[in-house]
């Protein structure tokens, strides 16, 4: 390997290189051969850096100089001054909200501080595409600890001691599920990748794989190596053709570097690994569902037990892990369990990668230890509230999770907090809301998703959240009743106690904890026909005051509904029964005479 | 095997480990309500998709419910089946099953045989709280089953049915979330899937989704047409369970309330199937010992085993997935058709009225029949062979509209000469029957002795996949049995690979043969009723004077006057058959090289 002065790293995650990431890093690379420098400066394109509000990033080896918002255009300069000159571009740098000074290095950054890595180990920092440098950073060192020093049980006791729980949301202990499936007997046996990643807005899965493929083929096989499983099956949606690819790319690289196939690093040990597809069913995230689409069934769920440890994919024992529980999995090898278990709280060990997003400063990929408080998240790492709005709620989980208030802020985030404060963790999505957002629009949202993606298969979902969206979907457009929150709520108990499989038993909960949480805001929408955060369009009235209106007809020429009338430097006037409420008059309007109630 | 503990409602069980939750109550004789569960035990058939959440129960120390149905019992187990949780949700999920439901009760097919309709008015409801949306499909008529799957609830009995027992592979679930429905690939009409009409769907669905395409106003339309002479013919399997529509127990022979009722209702002549399939026994007896002693001539060309045709829906399928193995079935139509042809050629001459005059109507356990008897084949220059195949049913709704007392009626006889029947003749109506009819002749006919034994239990029983070897006084012959298409199934791919070694097979495409047929009383999940219904078959044939269908004194007469001889050329034309290529892939491969 030619050995190199200095190393640009730039973020090929999917949000940065929607961003024209890939474009940035030919560019440097073509001026650095411009300049002769491509012996002493290489440029890698790695996975996600997890500051996506400030992409694309670029960062810079060895001082560490961390760049947000690089374009194809600061190319040049970036050469000229700091590679050839050594003088950072001061302009680039990430500016702190708070001191407003510039902070050069990451671990400066608030939104760096209190993250811990592991999952994200390798994220934004080794070329994905290259086996080699992932071996450099202790890549196969685990399979190959745990091949030669190691027996299954023995593996087994360590990931059981760690204290390692699912990652998916079920947050089931991972040493446990292994040692079931290692205990089952059967002629073949499989393990399994849950890559479906449904939750939207959720991206730490394809972050993973798409920034370190290496350690969950890794895992997968380490996975095999304990529970008797010589066949790995890699269910990955298929909407992440970028993560597919490097995925792909990673496996042939793993073979042929033996690694993976046959007689793995000469010990007799074979495992190989198989990648299915998903065709755009959130409900396949659902283990027993995701079994039966790999076997070319319908989608649906089937009811447990019998457990897939037991009998799964074609009947056989299959042990379901998700990408973020299988990414832990070789650190907890190579520095023990009391390491692992060392961070995070009594009962939910290691760290959780969250992806957040909504209202914050600090919208990103964030890896942090099991205990933080929302407050830190959400103030600290995240940034604050964007624009300077108040907080209202955090949404923890997903469609399946629930809306926390102000006064869950200084909850320490682990498993089982979230459940008893009414929400979940999920696979990690954290979307948050201020002034601006409805709780009753939030609730319907999620709904609309849920009715959406429900597999039809037991009445309570099927029916159930087709009805319960019905009723928050008439509660928005003013047409809600309070008996219509006395059926909301007994809908939702029952729908959340009688559904098959885990969708529908937490398709209710955005309903409860914004019932519990925001009782107000529904019973405003209900009696008072009003939304306080003025999104729900139906409850709001356009109108003009006539004292600014100058009569210019710019709005009535840009109403899509000829809802606005008015002679020409008279005062105009919107027709409430025909305006549909779209504010593209009030966006046209030069004169502040549009407003909205 | 060690025993388990569980208290249900407070009151302590003992069962077996891996009983669920609900066969477990049932010991105690608590009945927790279910809709999608479906269990034939006597045949092996079971729906468990888990699915309609009607029979959730409260399990202590489980955070949500528990489906009774899929849940298995674990020692010390404590169930609670009508807490007002387990009430509550109950109500509330069947509220939801209704609210997307169309409120066709009044007019419905179903109506008094619905389940859902019964678990509805068990749980009292009287109002919809959560009201919206409804699904809408097409309606599909087919010439024997109608689909109408508004009304579909999704219990996935039919699915279960049509893709695991019978292997047809006509319906599955479709679409996702509340546009999710049980239906045909690309929602087709049925006419143009792989469906056999079997009507096994029909017969175990809940709601009126499925249900049989209804004759009775066409019957009754040629009944008062003074023009027309009416004759109806009744299959076997009808008798054995008429009587369940009135009340009367599962397997009450109601044979001659049965023929008083339909002189009753106005046909002219009341005759008996079991007569055309004595004639049936003739012609494939007869077919089978020119099979086998071409055969053991030195011939290996001929085709064995010989297979029943007398089954619509089992030639439906290997029309469909066999094609390639048509020379193999008997080419003898069914009893039903041998009867038509017979009654509009033979019979009508005697009586001196013409084709078109002459209605012939079947009352049929089976809706598969509704099909066969529009086949154009079965037709002369568009006049059928049989007008009109009314279900089980149908008759006794029939006999119900024109208020006549079923029960209390007095018992009378099939008219003559198409009316009279050998206990061979009737025990078609069970799996087992046609063979058992079969060998009762094919012995006499090939040894020249008589037969000392007349029954014979080897062939009888309910086991899917039976066989047995008759000793033909010195040659034995292999029979093999099958009913159910899945059944049917294997018995096919065994002689397509060359590993059947069976001389003649019997198949039956309904589970149980014809007393199970799609047209027959609706059993609700209780497959004693099966067996019941069998039993009275089987004592019917053995109350019978005579029991071989050779010993027909009519069937002996009209060979003598009208037929010739079995295989005779005008027994070829009129009550023998071939059969057509269906095979869909076959169309469109045809279509792809136009």
């Amino acid at each position: 390997m030619p050995k190199h002065r200095m190393h640009l790293l730039v973020c090929g995650g999917t949000g940065c290189k929607s961003s024209d990431s890939d474009l940035l890093a030919r560019d440097l690379r073509n001026e650095l051969e411009r300049q002769d420098l491509t012996g002493e400066v290489q440029v890698v394109m790695t996975g996600c850096f997890g500051f996506c509000e400030q992409g694309p990033i670029l960062k810079v080896l060895p001082d560490n100089t961390f760049y947000v918002r690089v374009t194809p255009d600061d190319v040049q300069e970036i050469v000229a001054e700091h590679v050839i000159k050594g003088r950072p571009v001061k302009r680039l740098l990430y500016v702190d909200p708070e001191t407003h000074k510039k902070v050069s290095d990451s671990k400066g950054m608030e939104f760096y501080k209190k993250q811990i890595r592991i999952v994200l180990r390798n994220c934004g920092f080794i070329n994905p595409e290259n086996i080699e440098e992932a071996i450099a950073r202790d890549a196969y060192a685990a399979l190959g600890k745990v091949l030669t020093e190691m027996t299954p049980q023995e593996t087994i006791e360590v990931i059981k001691k760690s204290g390692l729980r699912g990652r998916g949301g079920g947050g089931f202990p991972t040493g446990l599920k292994w040692e079931i499936t290692a205990k089952s007997v059967a002629d073949q046996k499989y393990v399994v990748c849950n890559a479906d990643e449904g939750d939207p807005g959720a991206f730490m899965d394809r972050s993973v794989l798409e920034g370190d493929p290496h350690t969950v083929i890794e895992a997968m096989a380490i996975n095999g190596y304990c529970t008797g499983a010589s066949k790995g099956l890699v269910y990955i949606r298929a909407e992440y053709p970028l993560a597919i690819q490097r995925l792909k790319h990673a496996l042939n690289q793993a073979r042929e570097y033996g690694l993976l196939g046959e007689d793995i690093m000469g010990t007799g040990f074979n495992f190989d690994i198989e990648i299915r597809y998903g065709a755009g069913a959130f409900v396949c995230g659902e283990e027993t569902a995701l079994i039966h689409s790999m076997e070319g069934h319908r989608g649906e769920p089937t009811f447990k037990p019998p457990f897939p440890s037991e009998s799964g994919y074609l009947g056989k024992p299959t042990n379901v892990n998700n990408v973020e529980t299988y990414a832990n999995v070789p650190p907890i090898i190579l520095k023990g369990a009391e390491w692992f278990s060392s961070i995070g709280t009594e009962k939910s060990k290691g760290t959780k990668v969250f992806a957040l997003a909504g209202k914050v400063n600090n919208v990103g990929l964030v890896e942090v230890p099991m205990g933080t408080t929302l407050r830190e998240v959400i103030f600290e790492v995240g940034g604050g509230i964007k624009g300077g709005k108040k907080f209202k709620a955090v949404q923890t989980g997903g469609p399946s999770g629930g809306c926390l208030t102000e006064k869950h802020l200084d909850l320490h985030i682990d498993y089982d907090n979230l459940l008893s404060a009414g929400s979940m963790m999920g696979s990690g999505g954290m979307i948050v809301m201020d002034e601006d957002d409805c709780m009753v629009s939030v609730a319907r949202y999620y709904l609309e998703f849920t009715v959406e993606e429900s597999c039809g298969k037991c009445s309570p979902c099927r029916i159930g959240n087709k009805r319960l969206f019905e009723l928050l979907d008439k509660i928005t457009k003013g047409n809600g009743t309070m008996e219509d929150l006395d059926r909301l709520r007994n809908l939702s108990e029952v729908i959340r106690d009688t559904s098959l499989c885990g969708l529908g038993q937490t398709a209710p909960n955005p309903v409860l904890s914004t019932l519990n949480n925001f009782y107000d805001e529904y019973v405003e929408h209900v009696t008072e026909h009003k939304c306080r955060a003025s999104k729900c369009r139906d409850l709001m009235t356009y109108w003009i005051l006539a004292e600014n209106c100058v009569g210019c007809t710019a709005c009535a020429r840009v109403c899509p509904v000829g809802a606005i009338s008015g002679e020409r430097k008279e005062v105009h006037h919107i027709d409430k029964s025909i305006c549909i409420k779209c504010g593209a008059c009030m966006e046209k309007c030069k004169f502040n005479a549009i407003f909205v109630s | 095997m060690n025993k388990i503990k569980i208290t249900v409602d407070n009151k302590v069980v003992e069962v077996n480990p891996g009983t669920t939750i609900l066969k477990a109550a049932q010991t105690v004789g608590i009945k927790i309500p279910t809709l999608c569960y479906l269990h034939l035990e006597d045949l092996n058939i079971e729906n468990k998709p888990g699915g309609c959440r009607m029979c959730v129960v409260e399990v202590a120390g489980r955070r949500n419910l528990a489906p009774a149905c899929a849940t298995e019992c674990q020692d010390g187990m404590v169930v609670k089946t009508n807490t007002i949780r387990v009430l509550n949700a109950r109500r509330t999920v069947m509220e939801l099953i209704l609210s997307d439901h169309p409120f066709d009760c009044l007019v419905c097919a179903k109506s008094g045989k619905c389940d859902l309709q019964k678990l509805a008015q068990d749980l009292g409801i009287r109002e919809i709280e959560y009201q919206g949306e409804q699904s809408h499909y097409k309606e599909d008529r087919s010439p024997a089953i109608i689909r109408e799957m508004d009304k579909c609830i999704l219990c996935r009995r039919c699915e279960m049915m049509c893709n695991e027992i019978q292997t047809v592979g006509a319906l599955s679930g479709i679409n996702r979330g509340f546009q999710s429905v049980v239906a045909t690939a690309f929602e087709q009409d049925l006419i143009k899937s792989p469906c056999t009409f079997c009507g096994q769907c029909v017969a175990v669905c809940p709601t009126g989704a499925l249900t049989e395409v209804d004759h009775t106003s066409q019957v009754i339309r040629m009944l008062a047409n003074p023009k027309k002479t009416v004759i109806v013919q009744t299959a076997p399997a009808v008798r054995a369970a008429l009587g369940e529509e009135f009340g009367l127990e599962p397997g009450t022979l109601v044979t001659g309330k049965m023929v008083t009722a339909l002189k009753q209702l106005g046909f002219d002549y009341v005759f008996d199937t079991d007569f055309a399939a004595d004639l049936t026994i003739m012609e494939e007896g007869t077919e089978l010992l020119e099979r086998l002693t071409r055969f053991l001539d030195g011939d290996r060309s001929t085709p064995l085993p010989i297979l029943t045709s007398c089954c619509p829906a089992w030639v439906n399928f290997f029309e469909e997935y066999f094609p390639e193995m048509s020379d193999i079935p008997s080419t003898a139509r069914s009893p039903q058709q041998m009867f038509g042809a017979i009654a509009k050629t033979y019979f009508a001459d005697k009586i001196g009225v013409s084709r078109e005059d002459l209605v012939v109507v079947s009352i049929m356990p089976c809706l598969a029949k509704k099909y066969e008897c529009q086949r154009e084949e079965f037709k002369t220059d568009g006049n059928p062979d049989v007008d009109f195949a009314v279900s089980t049913r149908e008759l006794a709704a029939l006999i119900k509209q024109a208020n006549i007392s079923f029960n209390s009626l007095e018992d009378s006889d099939f008219d003559a000469p198409l009316g009279e029947s050998t206990g061979a003749g009737v025990i078609f109506g069970t799996t087992g029957g046609v063979i058992e009819a079969a060998v009762r002749t094919a012995y006499e006919l090939y040894t020249g002795k008589k037969l000392e034994r007349i029954s014979f239990d080897e062939l009888r029983g309910m086991g899917g996949i039976r066989h047995a070897t008759i000793d033909f006084d010195g040659l034995p012959i292999n029979i093999g049995i099958a009913h159910g298409l899945g059944n049917a199934r294997k018995l096919l791919e065994s002689i397509k690979a060359g590993t059947c070694n069976f001389h003649a097979i019997e198949i039956m495409a309904c589970p149980g043969g014809c007393i199970g047929g799609g047209g027959q009383p609706l059993h609700h999940g209780d497959s004693s009723i099966i067996l019941a219904r069998q039993k009275a078959i089987y004592q019917e044939d053995s109350m019978k004077p005579i029991r071989k269908s050779h010993d027909n004194p009519y069937i002996k007469k009209l060979y003598e006057e009208f037929l010739g001889h079995p295989l005779s050329e005008k027994s070829h034309h009129l009550l023998h058959t071939h059969y057509f290529d269906k095979s869909k892939s076959k169309i469109l491969i045809r279509k792809e090289q136009e």
